[in-house]
């Protein structure tokens, strides 16, 4: 097997070509999809019989917990490469997606909590989902904040990675325990999604979304690299060669 | 089209709170996750560009001065 | 202190026994001279246990439903504050970089340092909680399963705790960063941990839960101990 392109994934100037010409078309794709998403979701797919219309957050709420999640692994993955490869990119990458990954889940948690006002009477619910999408907010803060703590970027990179790994592995421990704990604390069981025979009215919708987060995920990540890219390789040649162009606006 | 009218749609049966402040954060999150590298990526270019030229002067003039060095010693 | 490793031929001839009776020494040494130091996170879990009562209700009913939970959240809250003195004073007199450098496993090291701060610092816990424990009028029948769950948990906080405290023992003020770290990753252990004593509060079997409490703690150990040394090994390197 031609393994060329893993290594061309290891030179920052090869990922900055890369990363301005597929930009566009996951920027673009991701957008519109959101927006066709949202509409659809918002104003033609049929309310739910049981929850109304605060069903319809569904179409924000799945999606960036489904990313939230996502992104983490990738981030696991990542983190392998630069450990085991020493690949700066993988780095960059972990350095880039961790502030996305917590917008997300963010994101998940704040419209869980307000779909659940409507749905189960009260703002917050510790319910087993939600408690492990906190405490994976919480993971991200630690990636975040051991990154900003240490100066070295050497330093930093390899020991978020090693905290992104630790992360990863404890990741089924602590939803096993949170959905074991849920039982014995939930006088009833509540799903938010557990709709087994969703139409599909309801559901096309929820895919584009999900898709469209993707793309987006993809593209905001790709600028981030490239900033990071910028930023780590200002001593090259080729960076000098954009800064010169690029600032005498 | 669920709604028979714009009005219904901004009630959403009563759960127009929830529904629009979930979607009103979430356009804040997405605004602000597209918005953040934009701005970086402006800073960044401007601080690299002008540590450029002001690298690029410095070299100027010590070539200037090393040239007058040399001259004054022919 | 650092003598301690630099003593004698090459170190691969001292045998790993010797090396470990070394680090024992040296750890029970210096906890020794700085007993008062010992003390603190003692103190400390008390202190954070009479806070409830005061900040909440003292209601014997409240406590009593709430009694597990509360010596356990204090239990891990004092071992964070503790955790800082496993790798610091080390790192700081120069000593971390002989032990990394060391021909003996660096795994092994790491388990035996471990396991030592936790006889200083968990253990005292334990043995501390039976009085706590009743203050917050826990039935007496139920301290001694509180007390195996905290014999089976604390040594996980432990070693995950020394991973948190690997990755930021170059910083100075690593303190906070540590617990930040390594609570989300403890909450397994606090659930099954109350979660056992809650079942025995219930009257039912606790086997289910010991079980899972051992399992975890195996893993802990055979695990945390890598992540320990890599992390160890980046962090003197620079």
């Amino acid at each position: 097997m031609n393994w060329t392109w893993f290594y061309k994934l290891g030179s920052p100037k090869w990922f900055y070509e890369t990363a301005n010409k597929l930009l566009p078309w996951f920027l673009w794709a991701g957008l519109l999809m959101l927006i066709v998403g949202t509409v659809w979701g918002l104003v033609f797919a049929p309310e739910d019989y049981q929850q109304g219309n605060s069903f319809r957050i569904i179409y924000l709420h799945v999606p960036s917990a489904i990313l939230a999640q996502s992104c983490y692994m990738m981030m696991a993955v990542a983190a392998i490469i630069s450990l085991v490869w020493k690949m700066k990119l993988a780095d960059m990458f972990i350095a880039s997606a961790a502030p996305i990954g917590a917008a997300f889940t963010f994101l998940a948690l704040f419209t869980g909590a307000v779909w659940g006002k409507p749905t189960w009477g009260t703002w917050w619910v510790w319910d087993a989902r939600l408690t492990a999408m906190l405490v994976l907010l919480f993971l991200y803060f630690g990636v975040i904040a051991l990154r900003s703590a240490l100066e070295n970027i050497d330093l930093a990179s390899r020991a978020s990675a090693i905290l992104v790994l630790v992360g990863v592995v404890n990741i089924p421990i602590i939803k096993y325990s949170v959905e074991w704990w849920n039982t014995l604390h939930q006088p009833a069981t509540f799903t938010l999604t557990e709709k087994p025979a969703m139409p599909p009215e309801m559901w096309v919708p929820l895919l584009i979304m999900v898709v469209g987060m993707y793309c987006f995920f993809s593209a905001v990540a790709l600028m981030r690299i490239k900033n990071e890219i910028l930023l780590r390789e200002r001593r090259t040649k080729w960076v000098q060669v954009i800064i010169a162009e690029e600032g005498k606006h | 089209m669920n709604f028979e009218s714009f009005t219904e749609f901004l009630l959403m049966g009563g759960h127009g709170l929830y529904v629009w402040l979930s979607y009103g954060v979430g356009l804040f999150i997405i605004v602000l996750v597209y918005i953040q590298p934009i701005l970086a990526r402006r800073s960044i270019i401007q601080e690299l560009s002008q540590r450029q030229r002001r690298e690029a002067q410095n070299k100027a003039s010590n070539e200037v001065n090393a040239q007058e060095i040399t001259g004054g010693n022919e | 202190m650092s003598r301690d490793y630099q003593s004698g031929p090459s170190h691969s001839e001292h045998g790993l026994l010797s090396v470990l009776s070394v680090v024992l020494k040296r750890e029970f040494l210096s906890a020794f001279r700085s007993r008062q130091e010992l003390a603190n996170p003692l103190v400390f879990f008390v202190i954070v246990i009479v806070l409830f009562p005061l900040g909440v209700s003292p209601e014997p009913d409240f406590l009593r439903s709430a009694a597990a939970g509360l010596v356990w959240v204090a239990a891990l809250l004092a071992t964070m504050l503790s955790l800082d003195r496993l790798f610091q004073s080390d790192y700081d007199d120069g000593s971390l970089e002989q032990i990394v450098l060391c021909a003996q496993p660096l795994y092994l090291i790491v388990l035996i340092k471990s396991l030592i701060h936790w006889s200083l610092t968990g253990l005292p816990l334990i043995l501390l909680s039976p009085f706590l424990a009743t203050m917050l009028h826990l039935d007496a029948q139920h301290i001694p399963i509180l007390m195996l769950t905290l014999l089976m948990g604390t040594p996980v906080i432990s070693l995950i705790g020394g991973i948190g405290a690997a990755l930021t023992v170059s910083l100075r003020s690593g303190g906070i960063l540590i617990s930040l770290l390594v609570l989300p990753l403890t909450i397994p252990v606090l659930i099954f941990g109350t979660g056992t004593v809650q079942s025995s509060i219930d009257g039912l079997s606790v086997a289910g839960h010991l079980s899972i409490m051992g399992m975890m703690l195996a893993l802990a150990l055979t695990l945390s101990p890598f992540a320990i040394a890599a992390a160890l090994k980046i962090s003197v390197s620079d």
